[in-house]
This record gives C-alpha cells, sequence and structure tokens, in this order.
C-alpha cells in the first residue's frame, strides 16, 4: 500500500519542473552566492579626515588608515563643516577630526585626543569603522612609543598584549562559518515549504477526499507524504556537502554519518511543522504565508546571522525554541570542530522532541472526517 | 435489506445556522438507481458526505450496505465508490496512472474488475498516455467515473456527475449508469437538472434541506394534483401576466418556450382559451399537457 503511495508521490514530483529545479538548483546557486555576498569583513568605509593640524604626526596618521584596506579617502578637508556636508550627503561614514597643534601637543604633552564622527545608519559599518579605526590608532600609538621613548632612561610603560588564536577556523574566514549555516537553511526550507504546500494541494485539488473515502488508513497516507520529502531533504543535503567541498574546500571535520543521522532526525522534526501547518490550512496561498512567517522567524534567530549570545534573553528563549537553532549549531560544530556524538546528544535530544510533538500534533489534527 | 437507509439524518455547519440537511428520511433498495433532485443549495452534496462517512451527522442514523455510517466507516469506506462533484484526480498523473493508483488504493488490479469499466474506458483508452488534467470535460467525468467504480464498489455514489457536460456526453453518461444498474450496483445520484429525473428508478425531491417527496418518476407525474396546460403562441411576459391574473390558476410559470399554468378543476382549455382571448392575446394558444417533474418539482416547492 505504502509502495503504491511513493510511487504516485515521486512521479509527482518528477513531473514538477519547478519542484526539480528547487531541489536541484537552488542548493547550488544559494551556496556559491550566498557566502561570498554574505561577509562580515566590511571594506570599503568612506573616510573624510578633517585635518586642522597637517603637521607629519597627521600625515602619518592619515596614510596609515588608508594603507589598512578598509577605508576609502572621500574626503581630506580643513574644517568640520565641510566634513558634516560629506556625511549627510553619504559620501563619509566615518569622519576623523584631528585637532590644531596635534603634532606639536604629542610631542610635548606625550598625549592628544582625536573626535571620531560615524554615521550610523548602517550600524554594523559604523560599528566596525570605529573599531577598526581604533585598533589603527593603538598600532600608531605604539609606534609612536617605540620612537620616542629612549630605552633605558625610563622604565618601559607596561603594555598588555593580546595575541589571538582562533581555533577551528584559523583565518576568520566568514565563508567557513556561513557555509554549514546556509546548508542547514536549505535543508530547512525544502522540508517545511514542500511538506506543507504538498497536503494542501491535495486539499486544493480535492483529491485528499477521494483518498479519505478509501480504506488507506491515516499514518500510510503521512508516511506516504513524509518519506518523499525526507528523501528530497537529504538529497539536497548531500548536495549541499558536495558543494562546499568542491567550491569551498570545506570538509567535514566530524563523522559524516553522524552529519547524516542529525540531519535525518532534523528533517523528522520539520517535516512535522510542514505537516502540521497544512492540517490547518486550507489554501497553499495560507500554507506558503504561515510557512514564510516561521522560516523568518527561525533564520533570523537561529544564530546564523547573529550570535545567539547577543541577543536578549527573551529572544533566546525563541531562539532555542526553532530546530533550526540547534540545526545550525549542530552542523558547526561537526563539520568545523568534528565534534562526537556525545557532543550533539543535548541538541538531538531537543530535535526528537520537536519531532516526536509536531508530528503527534499533526496526525492528531488531520481528521479523516469532520 | 436496504442498500441506503437515512433515517432523521440532520447536520448544521456551525452553531445557530440553519441546517444544511434537516431530519431528513429515505431508503434506497438494493441494485436500484436512485436519483436526488434539488436545485443548488439542496443539502444534495452534505447528504452525500455523511453517507461516504467524510462528514458527521449532528442527529440520526443511517446505514450504507447495512453498515453504520458512524461506527462501522471504515468497512464502508471500502465498498462504496465516490465520485464528486469537482474533478478531483491527479492531474499530473496520466489517465492511466490515475486509473492505476486508485485500484491499488483499494486494494485492487485494474485487470479484477476491468469488465465492468470496459466499454467507459475504451472511449477515453486513446489519451490513455495524456496527463488528466489536460483532458476534456466529458472525458474528465468517464475517467472519474472509472475510477470510481475500478474496486467494484456496490453503492456508488455520484454528485451532479453531469453538472458542465454537454448534452451528448450527458445522454452517454446515463446509458452507462442504466447499465451499471444492470450488474447489480446501487447508484445514489444527485442532480439538478429535472430531465435526467426520468432515468432514475425512484426519486426524492430535495429542498432546503427537507425532502418533499420520494416516488418513481412515473408516480410522481401520475399523482400530480392539478390539470396543467400549456400556453403559448404570444409574448412571455404577457402571457403570465394575463394567466397569474385568473382566479381559478393555481400557478404559472415559464416552462422553455411555454407558460405552464395549473388550474383547479374548474378550469378548462376553453374557459382558459376565452379568458386570454378577452384579456387581449386572441393568438394564445392553450393545450392540456401532462406534468413533467419540473411541474411536480414546483408544485411541491410551492405546497410546502
Amino acid at each position: 500500500m505504502l509502495f503504491f503511495l511513493l510511487q504516485k508521490e515521486f512521479k509527482q514530483i518528477f513531473r514538477n519542473r519547478t519542484i526539480l529545479a528547487v531541489v536541484l538548483v537552488m542548493p547550488l546557486i544559494q551556496l556559491i552566492v550566498l557566502p561570498l555576498a554574505a561577509d562580515y569583513e566590511v571594506k570599503n568605509i568612506n573616510l573624510c579626515i578633517v585635518d586642522n593640524d597637517r603637521s607629519p604626526e597627521a600625515q602619518r596618521l592619515a596614510q596609515q588608515l588608508t594603507a589598512s584596506g578598509y577605508f576609502r579617502l572621500t574626503g581630506y578637508t580643513a574644517s568640520y563643516r565641510d566634513a558634516q556636508a560629506l556625511l549627510e550627503a553619504d559620501r563619509a561614514d566615518v569622519v576623523l577630526t584631528i585637532p590644531p597643534h596635534f603634532g606639536r601637543a604629542l610631542v610635548r604633552d606625550g598625549q592628544q585626543t582625536l573626535s571620531l564622527a560615524v554615521n550610523a545608519i548602517n550600524g554594523v559599518k559604523a560599528g566596525l569603522g570605529a573599531a577598526y579605526i581604533t585598533t589603527i590608532l593603538q598600532t600608531y600609538n605604539n609606534a609612536i612609543r617605540v620612537q620616542w621613548i629612549q630605552p633605558g632612561r625610563f622604565p618601559a610603560a607596561p603594555i598588555v598584549k593580546v595575541a589571538p588564536v582562533y581555533w577551528y577556523n584559523p583565518f576568520l574566514n566568514y565563508r567557513v562559518f556561513m557555509v554549514p549555516g546556509i546548508l542547514a537553511v536549505l535543508v530547512t526550507m525544502i522540508g517545511g515549504f514542500l511538506s506543507a504546500l504538498n497536503i494542501v494541494q491535495e486539499k486544493e485539488v480535492g483529491t485528499i477526499e477521494q483518498i479519505n473515502v478509501s480504506p488507506i488508513k491515516k499514518h500510510y497516507f503521512i508516511l506516504g507524504k513524509l518519506l518523499p520529502f525526507w528523501v528530497l531533504g537529504n538529497v539536497v543535503f548531500t548536495l549541499g556537502l558536495l558543494v562546499a567541498r568542491v567550491v569551498y574546500g570545506i570538509v567535514p571535520m566530524g563523522s559524516i554519518p553522524l552529519l547524516y543521522g542529525f540531519v535525518t532526525l532534523y528533517l523528522l522534526a520539520i517535516l512535522g511543522l510542514g505537516l502540521l501547518i497544512s492540517t490547518y490550512c486550507e489554501t497553499q496561498q495560507q500554507a506558503m504565508l504561515i510557512t514564510f512567517f516561521f522560516m523568518m522567524i527561525f533564520i533570523l534567530l537561529g544564530g546564523l546571522f547573529t550570535p545567539l549570545d547577543s541577543m536578549p534573553t527573551w529572544a533566546r528563549a525563541v531562539a532555542y525554541a526553532s530546530p533550526v537553532t540547534h540545526l545550525i549549531a549542530v552542523m558547526r560544530m561537526i563539520i568545523l570542530k568534528g565534534s562526537t556524538a556525545q557532543d550533539v546528544l543535548p541538541a538531538a535530544a531537543i530535535v526528537a522532541t520537536f519531532a516526536l510533538i509536531l508530528n503527534v500534533w499533526a496526525i492528531v489534527n488531520y481528521r479523516k472526517t469532520s | 435489506m436496504d442498500a441506503i437507509c437515512v433515517e432523521n439524518i440532520t447536520k448544521a455547519y456551525g452553531k445557530g445556522q440553519s441546517p444544511a440537511v434537516d431530519g431528513i428520511s429515505f431508503s434506497v433498495g438494493a441494485g436500484e438507481l436512485f436519483g436526488l433532485i434539488g436545485p443548488d443549495g439542496a443539502g444534495k452534496t452534505t447528504l452525500f458526505r455523511i453517507l461516504i462517512t467524510l462528514l458527521l451527522p449532528d442527529a440520526g442514523h443511517a446505514t450504507v450496505g447495512g453498515l453504520d455510517i458512524v461506527r462501522e466507516y471504515q468497512k464502508i469506506r471500502s465498498t462504496v465508490g465516490y465520485m464528486p462533484g469537482k474533478f478531483s484526480l491527479y492531474t499530473d498523473l496520466t489517465v492511466e496512472e490515475n486509473l492505476h493508483f486508485f485500484a491499488s488504493v483499494f486494494n485492487a488490479r485494474v485487470s479484477d474488475n476491468y469488465s465492468l469499466i470496459r466499454d467507459l474506458y475504451e472511449q477515453i483508452k486513446p489519451f490513455k498516455d495524456r496527463r488528466a488534467g489536460k483532458l476534456s470535460g466529458g472525458m474528465k467525468q468517464k475517467l472519474a467515473l472509472c475510477c470510481a467504480l475500478i474496486h467494484r464498489p456496490t453503492v456508488l455514489f455520484l454528485d451532479e456527475p453531469t453538472t458542465g457536460v454537454d448534452p451528448v456526453s450527458r445522454k452517454e453518461f446515463w446509458d452507462m449508469l442504466g447499465r451499471l444498474r444492470s450488474e447489480g450496483i446501487t447508484i445514489l445520484v444527485s442532480t439538478p437538472y429535472m430531465d435526467e429525473a426520468a432515468r432514475c428508478d425512484r426519486i426524492a425531491l430535495i429542498q432546503q434541506g427537507h425532502i418533499l417527496s420520494v416516488d418513481t418518476p412515473q408516480g410522481l407525474r401520475a399523482g400530480y394534483p392539478h390539470p396543467l396546460y400549456a400556453v403559448g403562441g404570444a409574448p412571455m411576459p404577457a402571457l403570465l401576466q394575463r394567466l397569474a391574473g385568473h382566479p381559478d390558476v393555481v400557478s404559472s410559470y415559464a416552462f422553455g418556450e411555454w407558460a405552464h399554468a395549473a388550474g383547479t378543476t374548474t378550469l378548462g382549455e376553453g374557459v382558459l382559451q376565452a379568458y386570454l382571448r378577452d384579456a387581449g392575446l386572441p393568438e394564445a394558444i392553450v393545450q392540456a399537457t401532462d406534468a413533467t417533474i419540473e411541474d411536480c418539482f414546483m408544485d411541491l416547492m410551492k405546497r410546502n
């Protein structure tokens, strides 16, 4: 019985060019384009320097800033008024003001104050721009100290130097970090959308009534719907892993069976969600909108773009109540860090609970008689 | 034993709504071709959905093939065939695949009961590799009937099978139903077309959730209580206006090109002719006529 249902589903899937395209092309395009675009490194920050000093020291500071590669000097003015105009015209993101007698005072007093005005419309750009400048200033600072403080005459001022080592992603390559996350989102979209839409389509066309008046058991019908999309989810995941390997050279550090095991479990949960949504909807439009609502929350709160730890407590609670969050975390753990089954056990337990609740709820709510 | 037995079935959609089906009772004998005749919104589809176990009634009992529709719904599902009013097969599967799929859903093979659908299926066989969604309206109906029959049901439910189908296909469809009846399959068919009612063994006239009458088509027509006259030859609005003005005319309405006027026994052909002449319609022709199902329906509707 189940065989006939599966045979029918696969026939329908293979005849639907859109679904095939979504399953085969979407993972490739998304994995190739998105990680390149979704880069956290901000380059080409428009910098305007208001130089009220024009001393060699100020010149050197400006040189160091532009030589860093992060900044593009769009203005070198003598008055803050001009710089403000650039800021307003959106041609400057950061305005650094060098006060008059900067060089002389630096030599005489050993300290000077610079002012920094940041256009904070784009929060990420503003924050990073300010941080970059601070770092460059620090280097500049140290260079001056070494130059001016004659060794031996005074005890050297104590300097705490930090030398970070980036574990699991030594070059802080954002692609390494993004690819497993995007892969998780892909698997989620395929599983969630396709399963929800498919069942609602049977409702819309009326074929579900024909099935309902037949002796087919409820759980066979649901299983017949879940299995094909479970297979498709795994196909997409495999394709994604191949792209990660070929294009980005990302080879999972951990065990591949473990990875598939977790994805299988996860697909059960997300297919259950699709199923549940479909039992509450009458049209594909409704199903689409509701699924989209959940996907937005899942993806934005899933820790793909913003770290969970920087969220307010309530948002973190919402994030943990989404299976996507756990998949993204586990994907990164297994692929980048080589975590073992024991490490992902807590996440697996949570996802298994989701799978159980969602599927039982869906089956109870899918009534053959209304 | 009756193939279908309905007792006081009532169903309302939502609280405070007037019931779609209100205390309906009737029974259909085994091997009977039973028609449920009524206008749109009369409650035909609701009654069908209750009988094929897709909907639970609020009150009342019903059995299909001797099985209770509430307690033994699962047994019913393997013995009935249902063809909904709206085409609902898989449009992305071919004709042949649909047939095989619906056979397997009922644990049957197409070859088992092919004899039952041969006449019908031969007509659509040239298109067996075409997707069901690309068939014409009449062929869709034939395929849907094939799919409903492929497991050889003992009771067949057809909900408005001929709505939106051309007259030739409609006739072929009813010829097919006659053949199925001779195979011993009980058929409950609903239709809004009064002319199709004459092809049923018995019919129930249904209106606003109530059954007005259950009888054979002949019995129903014979039981028409008034002398009936067909009036024509003059413009319809003028005719209807004059007819309504006569004290002995019980009811009058347009019936195709003619107006039908039902009167009391004192109303005769000559009386009516004279009346119309005096009323300024000398060209009007009056003929006594036999009541059709539609006349019976109009009369019953008026009385209820």
